[in-house]
């Protein structure tokens, strides 16, 4: 019985081990600024965590394999120099790679979530609610008009409850159900939802964020392809939840110029 | 007895046996004797028979959840029948689908993991493994199981509400747990239900955790000193520790969460929402201190699961390797240390949720610091595989794939414990890969070790062995089959909680979902063998001797099953470790915790 489990643990490893190595199901590729940081750091710890995964499994292994009882009475062995030397080698190699693991990964967190705004991202207004996004451009007057959520009226467009008759800078804002920016410009989204939490994750951008009722979140990235890509959901926020997507679509800087236009003039 | 030299006399153990002896006296009738029972024993075994008929049905939704993500328009025989509006036709609707996962989160968290390992075995073992007659508080003890199956009636009332059972997962988010029908189907009577039911849950657990703690401080043998306890009992013991904290702050939150519901408050609110084009009345509350309040216990949770089966295994391993535990004091101390850590990492379930993202730094250490005792607790059981006399029955199977599975879902910690990984992995199937193995598969491989170990205690029958290795077998192969795949899906960016997969970047994963389904199917249906076994050993399994394992602790000195005051009227004395093995006494190769200390010393 202790080979037979021996056996099966030692493909179970082998086979779980295999497919993370040939990268049968990986990360789609990266289009973003920080996403090399993201992937460094995710690839490190998948190949230090992959080590004790196959070495502690497989121990495991031959020591059931080794010391099954064979009933001949032959004297217990204590592992070699007990459970000390065991126990701060563990402490020691354990304590490093978190050291190193938290010092080269809070930079990358830095990075995303920590660093001031670029002055000259292009500033973006995201709603979230049941069940889809509106992106808001300031329009030429670089300004957004004030939210009121009493009026918000989605039957009549009104998605962020704007007040064009009495607020100047709301009259020149641009709402959107598609994210355009344009390529390899730093982007500053500000997130906020109108009724329960949301969630903002593009997979290839590598950045996810919750959408807080009443509060809001900046959240910044830049996008160095141009693609199409889907934004989607990841908190969970009711029914329509699977179904809550939106578009990222990163245009030449010249297009998304001309697409700012378009959607101005309409 | 009088004859062994008396160890220190554990303080204040003759006042409280008084106390017992007056209050508690072998009841008569049926309904005193298996209903509302005050024996340990019986609130064990019906803590227990509570989480079985929880696991199954947890288990029947996860199978239609599984069902539904992999073939999402075949239709499910019978559901039509079952649930007409969202079932209509056998194929769910995507609100069906989420109150079906936040049923089967709840049930099998709540009312799985918590009871059958901390409340179950732990009242039926923990007072006979330290010399006790029974619980401190019988009174509170019985209070305490009737008190958690109310609470599971009332949680599963919700799925006949007419708005149905809640979709907002089993940690309930605000503000779509705390608006009401606004937020859409299952919102509304269900969801009420659900806060009702978890807060009276906790009052049964924080009864259970006193009780738990009164009985090992004060009710322990004479000679039962604590370095002296079972690892199972340092388990409990820590464990209801940490339960005390928990519960306690999971209950204010739930009152709050259903005075925000039912009487206008706003505890996790805020000012401007507007649901289905209404504006809500609500104004000052905090959504972040509902998922402070809920991580708070909600971490420490992770550890009342899975460290009865630390507790377990460190128990169970040294009698079928027939040595004693590697490093006994670093084991407890790693126990104590994870109990401590554990209410110190509860941000890590919050990176992403807009809190000060410096504070994520803060919550990632203590995260990535827990693993070392973890590490350290896996590396003293292979270290007491080596150079053993490993006997392979049911039980130390299951605590052999407890470690591995425990090494798996621990390792996939890794990752998500650093902000800067989480960033991509948080909400993803990763993550659900991860907390099954970890505290779903390894916490339920120490029940499926206490169940094959205890059970001759418990019944007086043995369960059959040949049905048992299959079980364990098949079981193994099964989980491994459904969760690490889950893995892969994470990292290609399949988002969790999604009733179907129509996104085009997921629409690829839906052959590796179909595979996840099979295997899951094939691992309930692995389970049958299981219970079958339960039930025919109980009925008619051979006798079981009082200590079929050659094991030490106190349990098997006495009869299986034990009598109503588990020592016949005696007090044992203890004068020995809790894991004696591998050496030589009259009675083999491990010498009871209650036998006479060696010639010379009497």
């Amino acid at each position: 019985m202790g080979k037979l489990f021996a056996v099966i643990l030692a493909v179970i490893t082998a086979v779980s081990a295999g497919v993370f190595i040939a990268r049968v199901w990986w990360l789609p590729p990266d289009i973003s600024v920080l996403g090399a940081g993201i992937d460094h750091q995710l690839g490190e710890t998948m190949i230090a965590s992959g080590v004790l995964f196959v070495v502690s499994q497989l121990v495991l292994a031959a020591f059931v394999w080794q010391y099954a009882d064979a009933g001949d009475g032959r004297p217990i062995k204590i592992f070699p120099g007990g459970a000390t030397p065991m126990v701060v080698m563990a402490t020691v190699l354990v304590g490093i790679e978190i050291l190193v693991l938290t010092l080269v990964g809070t930079k990358v967190w830095a990075g995303i979530f920590l660093s001031p705004p670029d002055p000259n991202a292009l500033h973006i207004d995201v709603q979230a609610e049941q069940f889809a996004y509106y992106f808001r451009y300031p329009g030429p007057d670089g300004k957004f008009g004030v939210p009121h959520p009493e009026l918000i009226d989605d039957g009549n467009g009104n998605f962020f409850g704007l007040d064009p008759a009495n607020d100047t800078t709301a009259r020149d804002d641009i709402v959107s159900a598609s994210l355009v920016v344009p390529v390899n410009l730093p982007v500053l989204l500000t997130l906020h939802a109108k009724d329960v939490g949301h969630a903002f994750y593009v997979p290839e951008l590598r950045i996810q964020q919750d959408f807080v009722p009443g509060l809001v979140i900046p959240l910044q990235f830049t996008a160095t392809e141009t693609v199409k890509k889907e934004i989607v959901c990841t908190q969970l926020c009711g029914l329509g939840h699977f179904n809550m997507r939106a578009y990222l679509e990163v245009k030449p800087p010249d297009q998304f110029a001309q697409w700012l236009t378009e959607q101005a003039a309409q | 007895m009088s004859d062994t030299p008396a160890p220190p006399p554990v303080r204040r153990r003759e006042t409280v046996e008084k106390v017992t002896a007056l209050k508690h006296r072998p009841p008569t009738g049926f309904l005193r004797t298996y209903v509302f029972s005050l024996d340990h024993k019986v609130i064990g075994k019906q803590y227990l028979d509570l989480a079985l008929v929880a696991v199954v049905t947890g288990m029947v939704l996860s199978w239609l959840m599984r069902f539904h993500l992999a073939y999402p328009d075949v239709a499910i025989p019978g559901l039509g029948r079952l649930a007409p509006t969202r079932g209509a036709g056998g194929v769910m609707t995507p609100e069906l689908y989420l109150s079906l996962m936040t049923m089967h989160g709840t049930i099998m968290v709540f009312f799985v993991l918590t009871t059958a390992p901390f409340a179950g075995f732990g009242n039926f073992v923990l007072p006979i493994q330290v010399g006790a007659e029974d619980m401190a508080f019988p009174r509170f003890n019985m209070m305490s199981f009737w008190v958690t199956c109310v609470a599971f009636l009332v949680l599963l009332a919700a799925f006949f509400v007419p708005d149905g059972p809640p979709l907002s997962g089993w940690t309930a988010y605000a503000p779509l747990s705390a608006i009401g029908k606004d937020a859409g189907p299952g919102q509304g009577g269900g969801q009420t239900l659900w806060a009702l039911s978890i807060a009276i849950f906790c009052v049964g657990q924080l009864l259970g955790s006193l009780n738990f703690i009164a009985t090992t401080l004060d009710l322990r043998t004479r000679g039962m000193t604590l370095m002296r306890m079972p690892y199972s009992t340092w388990a409990w013991f820590i464990t209801s520790v940490i339960g005390l904290i928990a519960f306690s702050v999971l209950l204010p939150a739930c009152i709050l969460l259903i005075l925000d519901r039912v009487a206008g408050t706003s505890f996790f609110v805020p000012a401007g929402l507007v649901v289905s084009d209404r504006l809500q009345p609500h104004s000052g509350g905090s959504p972040l201190l509902w998922q402070h309040l809920f991580w708070f216990f909600g971490h420490p949770e992770v550890y009342i699961a899975i460290l009865p089966g630390f507790g377990i295994v460190s128990h169970i391993l040294p009698a079928f390797a027939r040595k004693p535990l590697l490093g006994p004091k670093i084991a407890v101390g790693c126990m104590a240390a994870i109990g401590f850590l554990s209410y110190t990492v509860w941000g890590h379930h919050m990176f992403l949720s807009g809190m000060n993202p410096l504070s994520a730094t803060l919550f990632s250490v203590p995260t990535l610091i827990i693993t070392i005792p973890a590490t350290i607790m896996v590396l003293l059981w292979i270290g007491t595989i080596y150079g053993s006399r490993l006997r392979f029955t049911t039980a130390s199977l299951f605590c052999l794939g407890f470690v591995s599975v425990f090494v798996s879902g621990g390792i996939s910690g890794f990752f998500l414990a650093q902000p800067s990984i989480d960033t991509y992995l948080h909400g993803t199937y990763f993550v659900v890969g991860h907390f099954h193995f970890v505290m779903g598969v390894a916490a339920m491989f120490g029940i499926f070790a206490g169940t094959y170990f205890w059970f001759p205690k418990m019944y007086g029958r043995m369960m059959n062995e040949t049905l048992g290795k299959i079980h364990f077998t098949l079981t193994l192969i099964g989980v491994y089959a459904t969760f690490m795949p889950m893995h892969y899906l994470g990292l290609a960016g399949n988002v969790r909680r999604y009733s179907a997969f129509t996104d085009d970047y997921m629409k690829g994963s839906q052959p590796l979902h179909r595979f996840i389904t099979m295997a899951a199917l094939f691992t309930g249906a692995v389970q049958l063998i299981f219970l079958v076994n339960l039930v025919w050993s109980r009925l008619r399994g051979a006798k079981a001797p009082d200590n079929p394992w050659q094991a030490t602790t106190l349990e098997w000195s006495v009869p299986s099953p034990p009598p109503f005051d588990n020592f016949g009227g005696k007090h044992p004395v203890v004068v020995h470790g809790p894991d004696e093995y591998g050496g030589t006494s009259p009675e083999g190769d491990f010498v009871l915790q209650a036998a006479p200390p060696a010639s010379g010393t009497a």
